[in-house]
């Protein structure tokens, strides 16, 4: 079990007990595997953030079991498994474009960039499903402000790493690899978003996407791209991997709106799991409940910028 | 192989079988081992046998010409009944687990989202022919209208298929794996490529004639 400063409570304390063995299991297997992506406890000062949410996080064998990861698998059990041998290490990023300084850092550096904080965020699922989720990591502001961009950075584009003899192919995934995003600049900078690490007091599992990821909690989950080799600052907005799939369904900016449907549901509830037996209807707060980031929107139609 | 089809335990076998996965889904809720999605998961599972089930009912026709042996018909209707039972624990999960029996909600969905259109039209279309299913109903429409009736399983399994295709996301393998099948099995029907069976006497309504 992780050992952070500042916590009185452990994982092991508030996830139930067959969660936590399998758990358990699951890091046995996670060290019996040579030269893949091991889980490992992050054991540097993580310091709790006052952005977390006072929600019960969702149990870990489902916040690490249930993924949407295509290039590991278009079902939701298949990453798990599949990127059971997935190298993370050696890991380079380049972040590059309209900057002063492009820099490649390795994930020594990236590590080393900001103090970790640990934020229990809300993620809402696209597909009409939420976990509360404990995060690791610091504001993806410290890695962007390395380079110095310049006045032409308008939106931040972001690469996920792809290796098709790792992976599926597109065809065999059914959407264009490598998987692509793209937030705003004023998006990218904001204090919400967050550069992940880890995830229940250890490094990101491979199916999570490891070594670390985007995760913006006002946004449906695919904004929060996984695994990044690249980031880019563009002058204009780029391409994305679910719009170029599907426009009318998927938007370049994609926060939660429970009044914005998607084609085939509303998006008025949601299902959190991991509550009871089937988990628990709720009510879609707009912005995930961040109301905080309305401000970046003053003045834009939401229905038409979905 | 006559008697293999006229056995009491043929049928008890193919009721068994037909019913595992519905004792499957009960065990999984006993033990809680519904995936990390359990809505997700048991709406999947039933609708999957619904169509499954679909296509098999409309394989019974085909299988008579190509066994050149008019006794698999003696399940059909079970077979038919079994699609509209799991259609009906599909419906009930949406009913229920997904929507809380909202019924603003569900009627939004019916008429705007054209997936649901289809797949309640399907599962409307099976109503009708689960009632009429019985002996005394042959009777009473008569063999001819009744048979008409009955082709509305066309229909309905096209429906299924069309629902599924339109809800996934981006993979459609799997709803063009069962289109191509519906397909197969309804141009066996189109083409005629079937044998003629040899005639025998109707065991029991609605049994002896070609679907």
């Amino acid at each position: 079990m992780a050992i952070r400063k500042g916590f009185d409570l452990r994982y092991s304390d508030v996830t139930p007990k067959d969660t936590y063995q399998s758990r358990r299991r699951f890091l046995a297997a996670a060290l019996a595997t040579p030269f893949a992506a091991r889980a490992a406890t992050i054991t540097s000062g993580v310091t709790p953030s006052p952005f977390s949410t006072k929600e019960e996080p969702t149990p870990f064998g489902a916040v690490t079991g249930y993924n949407n990861y295509y290039e590991f698998g278009t079902g939701k059990d298949e990453p798990v498994k599949l990127a059971k041998n997935y190298r993370t290490s050696p890991w380079t990023v380049s972040i590059e474009g309209e900057v002063a300084k492009p820099k490649t850092l390795d994930l020594d550096a990236v590590m080393k960039l900001a103090p970790l904080e640990e934020r229990i965020y809300r993620h809402r699922c696209v597909e009409g499903w939420s976990f509360v989720i404990p995060w690791i990591g610091f504001p993806l502001s410290a890695l962007l402000k390395q380079v110095e961009p310049t006045s032409k950075a308008k939106y931040v584009a972001f690469q996920s790493f792809y290796d098709p003899k790792q992976m599926l192919s597109s065809r065999e995934a059914h959407i264009q690899f490598p998987y692509i995003e793209g937030l705003r600049f004023d998006e990218a900078m904001h204090p919400l978003t967050l550069l992940s690490v880890g995830v229940y007091g250890e490094t990101l599992p491979p199916q999570n996407g490891a070594p670390f990821r985007l995760t913006v909690p006002w946004k449906y989950g695919y904004k929060s791209i996984k695994s990044i080799v690249k980031v880019s600052f563009v002058e204009k907005q780029p391409p994305t991997t679910w719009n170029k799939e599907w426009p009318e369904a998927y938007g370049f900016y994609s926060n939660v709106n429970p009044a914005v449907d998607h084609p085939t549901h509303s998006q008025a509830t949601e299902v959190r799991l991991g509550v009871g037996r089937f988990g628990q209807k709720i009510k879609t707060q707009l912005f995930n409940g961040y109301g905080e980031v309305a401000s970046l929107y003053t003045g834009m139609d939401l229905k038409k910028n979905y | 192989m006559k008697k293999f089809w006229l056995s009491k335990w043929t049928r008890v076998l193919l009721f068994s079988l037909s019913l595992a996965p519905f004792l499957n889904l009960l065990w999984r809720v006993y033990r809680n081992d519904l995936t990390a999605n359990p809505i997700e998961f048991i709406t999947h599972r039933t609708g999957d046998w619904t169509i499954r089930f679909l296509l098999i009912t409309l394989g019974i026709t085909p299988l008579r010409g190509i066994l050149n042996q008019p006794q698999p018909i003696r399940f059909r209707r079970m077979l038919g009944l079994f699609a509209f039972f799991y259609g009906c624990l599909h419906l009930t999960t949406w009913v229920w687990l997904d929507k809380a029996f909202d019924t603003h909600e569900m009627w939004e969905d019916v008429i705007k989202r054209r997936f649901i259109t289809a797949g309640m039209t399907g599962l409307l279309l099976m109503a009708p022919l689960a009632v009429t299913s019985t002996a005394g109903w042959v009777r009473r429409l008569g063999y001819r209208r009744w048979q008409m009736l009955h082709r509305l399983i066309y229909f309905s399994a096209l429906a299924g298929v069309v629902h599924y295709y339109w809800l996934v996301k981006s993979d459609t393998r799997l709803p063009l794996m069962y289109g191509g099948i519906l397909a197969a099995l309804l141009s066996y029907r189109i083409i005629g490529v079937r044998k003629s069976v040899p005639a025998t006497r109707p065991l029991r309504p609605p049994a002896g004639a070609p679907g």
